[in-house]
């Protein structure tokens, strides 16, 4: 991983930050001085994943390149909680053309700042997983195949929660939402469908692909960073939970992120040129019924009339992520 | 200010959004009772004084005990650790080496030769205690610290009580003791060796004492009627203890049986086995889970070659030899006689039942009151007598050397509200930080670093200190295993897990503050907290 392990102090590098490091060795975010690229007053819902990411995300961006970010966002949850008309909670020069361009307008203003000779600035497009997986999947991948000089992110709730909960291609299966009810045979998402979009990037065979969840900061931030010294077509895909359509307590968003990764649910990757080049061990791992228990979207698979053999194919999922992934090794480092 | 097309209002920061009033519930930080904290019988503040060791501030943390106990080297090594016992860190791996620090940082200070001042204005009164044991010296301490005359008097020819005449050397060497002695003797108390006080109330009036702090320890060995022949040698535990600090040490022989199951009949053992004796045994009438004695001394003394004898009680004493009766324990876990009768080679018998106070001090004083061979004390650690306070082995309590700091620190603070006519108030305990408050997933993996322990049959024949302290390094490393649990020690998580950047950082030991007018009541910072140092609160309607 890219990430130093810090030990024994105390907490080690889990922690933010931690008075006992010096001032490099914490994360950006525990810099009085970070960026709040999305400041205050924003209206997203409390304990909302998507906010933080995003935070995480276009603050260490911004650290990288000397404050220098353009940011074109797809439309979604982060669009609009975030500028509500005359409002806007970005500092930093952001753009909103349409739900599925933001691909495309990203590549636009990076053509520009080419033009311009403007090497010192760079621009980050940054959308939903509707925006992303579904609606802007065309522009994302000729943006990948034309190796433009844009780092994509995508904000992974998997579903539409802005427009109410509906399922996108980056939903899970056996997840209800409101247009795959947990009524029938087959209750929720249906098994088999659905796009892997970090596994299709890898495919375009792009500078960098990596995933990352809003647990492991220190992994995100170290990601970014290295994401932001390369040139090119870069993309990484980081699960935010979400408390609306997820069915969680709002305290619950970090705790639900780490136990996606700690089960196997969702793999944390990074990948160069096609690639795998680095996998997050799991540190502790639990069965996936820790990770779903917490989610009214997965309360279907418990309760009165429980669906055990739902919960071991979704189990299969995960072990079958450890497999491929490596994410199990004898020598866990903690 | 021209507007583009179709815009007809100025654009505005979201910060004009004052998103706290959705709250529901409210993030406060607070400052709980970690369970060490609550569980020191000397009431040291043990996560405070651990959050300056570790960022090295050594001589802070040494001061931070010294508030509330004067012998941190002593502590760190004849202490009982009912911290480490309480920590939570026992539940994640293991506890904190908690009386290694306190060791570390109590040897620190004699090398550097820190030393407390006294910066109270005098009061012009002036405290007899009697006894230099533990109590007395901690009471004696405290009083000088607030600004009173102390005078200590003793019986004995050294000072330190039990801690020089109970415990061996091996587990306490003496100028580590002297060292801590003399740092209080230097603060101006006055020391009267040899002195014997016959008459409490007599010797309050007759010097001109405002008040006296009675601290006289329990000395006398309890006996038991044993039947013994004629040249059965038969002798007690503290007097064989005491006899180590002679210049003749006691002759025990070869083979020793000691009788009892306290801490104390295992440093006789202990203490035999490095006289010479080749087989020292331990007769207990209990099983070992039942035995008073601590797991780590009886572990150490097994490791020594001490033998352990449980379920047996002394039925008879010979020359050369004992009898002892094998015991069954019933249902309710009393020893109950088997009838069957093992012979043991012994050439002497240790009595270690007990001990009682030499209490002739009280008698006859007006309102003091004797029930159980114990001095009965109100809260205020005072006697029925009005300016007579009693602690240490000589009240109704546990009887260990740290309780007895405890003791001497209550008394003196109450010594010094009586004698300006006030009332002291304990300050309130915090709630209890349990170690469900806390989040465990964040602290890295970190075993205790175990104190090097001397090769057992080195320590076998000789009285050398056992247990040997930490290097600054590993100190260090343990200070940091702590979880702080109900404390921040300012690891940023909050500020860095709140999604509406509702958390201001105040800077170094100034820690951060919640901006409520965003503050969305999540409670991601509260979940995500460490050491459990934010508690929830229904918002006010």
């Amino acid at each position: 991983m890219a990430v130093q392990q810090i030990k024994f102090y105390q907490t080690g590098s889990f922690v933010v930050g931690n008075r006992l490091l010096s001032p490099e060795q914490r994360a950006v975010q525990a810099d009085p001085g970070r960026a709040n690229a999305l400041t205050c007053g924003h209206r997203a819902c409390q304990g909302c994943g998507e906010a933080l990411g995003a935070r995480y995300v276009v603050d260490t961006a911004l650290r990288a390149a000397s404050n220098k970010v353009i940011a074109v966002n797809a439309t979604g949850c982060l669009e609009v909680f975030s500028t509500p008309y005359p409002e806007t909670s970005w500092q930093l020069p952001w753009l909103h053309s349409l739900f599925g361009n933001a691909a495309a307008v990203a590549t636009g203003v990076a053509a520009a700042q080419r033009v311009k000779h403007r090497d010192d600035v760079r621009v980050l497009a940054q959308g939903g997983d509707g925006g992303t997986v579904d609606i802007g999947f065309a522009c994302l991948s000729g943006m990948f195949e034309r190796n433009d000089d844009v780092l994509y992110v995508c904000y992974d709730n998997e579903a539409y929660m802005n427009t109410g909960v509906q399922r996108s291609g980056a939903t899970p299966p056996a997840a209800r939402t409101a247009t795959t009810q947990a009524v029938g045979s087959d209750p929720g998402n249906l098994f088999g469908q659905g796009k892997n979009v970090p596994l299709i990037a890898l495919a375009h065979e792009i500078p960098y692909v990596a995933t990352a969840t809003v647990a492991e900061l220190r992994d995100l931030e170290a990601k970014v960073q290295y994401a932001m010294s390369l040139r090119g077509a870069r993309y990484l895909h980081v699960l935010v939970p979400c408390p609306l359509g997820w069915g969680s307590d709002s305290s619950e968003t970090i705790r639900l992120a780490r136990l996606a990764k700690e089960s196997g649910l969702f793999p944390v990757f990074e990948a160069e040129r096609g690639e795998i080049t680095g996998v997050s061990k799991i540190r502790r791992q639990v069965p996936v019924e820790e990770y779903l228990q917490p989610q009214r979207r997965y309360a279907h698979l418990f309760g009165p009339s429980p669906r055990p053999e739902v919960v071991a194919r979704l189990q299969a999922r995960a072990d079958r992520n450890i497999e491929r992934f490596g994410l199990i090794d004898d020598e866990v480092d903690n | 200010m021209e507007k583009p097309f179709a815009i007809t209002l100025d654009v505005g920061s979201s910060r004009a959004n004052k998103t706290g009033a959705w709250r529901t519930q409210r993030p406060v930080y607070t400052d709980l009772l970690p369970p060490c904290s609550d569980a020191c019988p000397a009431g040291e503040q043990v996560q405070q004084w651990l959050y300056h060791a570790e960022e090295g501030g050594y001589e802070r943390a040494w001061r931070q005990i010294m508030s509330d106990n004067p012998f941190p080297a002593i502590m760190g090594r004849v202490c009982y650790r009912p911290c480490e016992t309480a920590c939570n860190r026992g539940r994640l791996d293991e506890a904190v080496g908690i009386n290694s620090v306190e060791r570390f940082l109590g040897d620190e200070a004699i090398r550097q030769g820190w030393t407390v001042p006294v910066e109270a204005a005098s009061s012009g009164r002036h405290v007899l205690v009697v006894g230099a044991g533990p109590a007395g010296l901690a009471a004696a301490y405290h009083l000088r610290l607030l600004g009173h005359r102390v005078t200590v008097r003793d019986s004995g020819s050294k000072p330190g009580g039990m801690m020089r005449y109970g415990i061996p050397v091996y587990r306490l060497p003496r100028d580590v003791l002297d060292a801590e002695i003399q740092r209080i003797v230097d603060m101006g108390v006055t020391l009267e060796l040899g002195t014997t006080v016959r008459d409490a109330a007599e010797a309050m009036a007759a010097d001109g004492f405002d008040a006296v702090f009675l601290a006289v320890g329990a000395h006398i060995g309890q006996r038991t009627y044993i039947p013994a022949g004629d040249s059965a040698r038969i002798m007690d535990a503290v007097s064989v203890l005491r006899g180590m600090e002679d210049e003749d040490l006691p002759l025990l022989g070869r083979r020793v049986a000691v009788y009892g199951g306290g801490n104390t009949a295992l440093d006789v053992a202990r203490t035999a086995k490095r006289l010479g004796a080749t087989d020292p045994i331990v007769v207990y009438r209990r099983s070992r889970e039942r035995m008073p004695a601590h797991d780590f001394e009886v572990a150490e003394a097994i490791e020594e070659g001490v033998r352990m004898n449980w379920l047996s009680t002394v039925a008879h004493a010979d020359a050369g030899t004992i009898t002892v009766e094998r015991m069954e324990l019933d249902e309710s876990g009393y020893p109950q006689p088997t009838g069957e009768f093992d012979e043991l080679g012994a050439d002497a018998l240790v009595l270690a039942i007990g001990q009682v106070s030499d209490l002739s001090v009280v008698d006859g004083v007006p309102g003091v009151h004797v029930a159980d061979a114990v001095v009965e004390v109100d809260r205020t650690m005072m006697t029925g007598h009005q300016g007579i306070f009693a602690g240490g082995d000589m009240v109704p309590a546990e009887r260990t050397v740290t309780t007895a700091v405890g003791h001497g620190k209550l008394a003196a603070r109450n010594i010094d509200a009586w004698l300006r006519h006030r009332r002291y108030a304990e300050p309130d305990r915090a709630e209890l930080a349990d170690y469900d408050r806390l989040n465990p997933w964040y602290f890295s993996d970190a075993p205790k670093q175990h104190r090097p322990r001397l090769d057992a049959a080195r320590r076998a024949s000789t009285f050398d200190e056992v247990v040997s302290g930490l290097d600054e390094s590993t100190a260090l490393f343990e200070a940091r295993r702590c979880m702080s649990c109900g404390n921040c020690f300012e690891c940023d998580n909050c500020y860095g897990v709140c999604p509406d950047n509702a958390i201001r950082k105040l800077g170094p030991g100034q820690r951060y503050e919640i901006d409520y007018d965003y503050c969305k009541g999540c409670n991601l910072c509260v979940a995500e907290c460490p050491a459990g140092a934010i508690s929830v609160l229904p918002e006010r309607s």
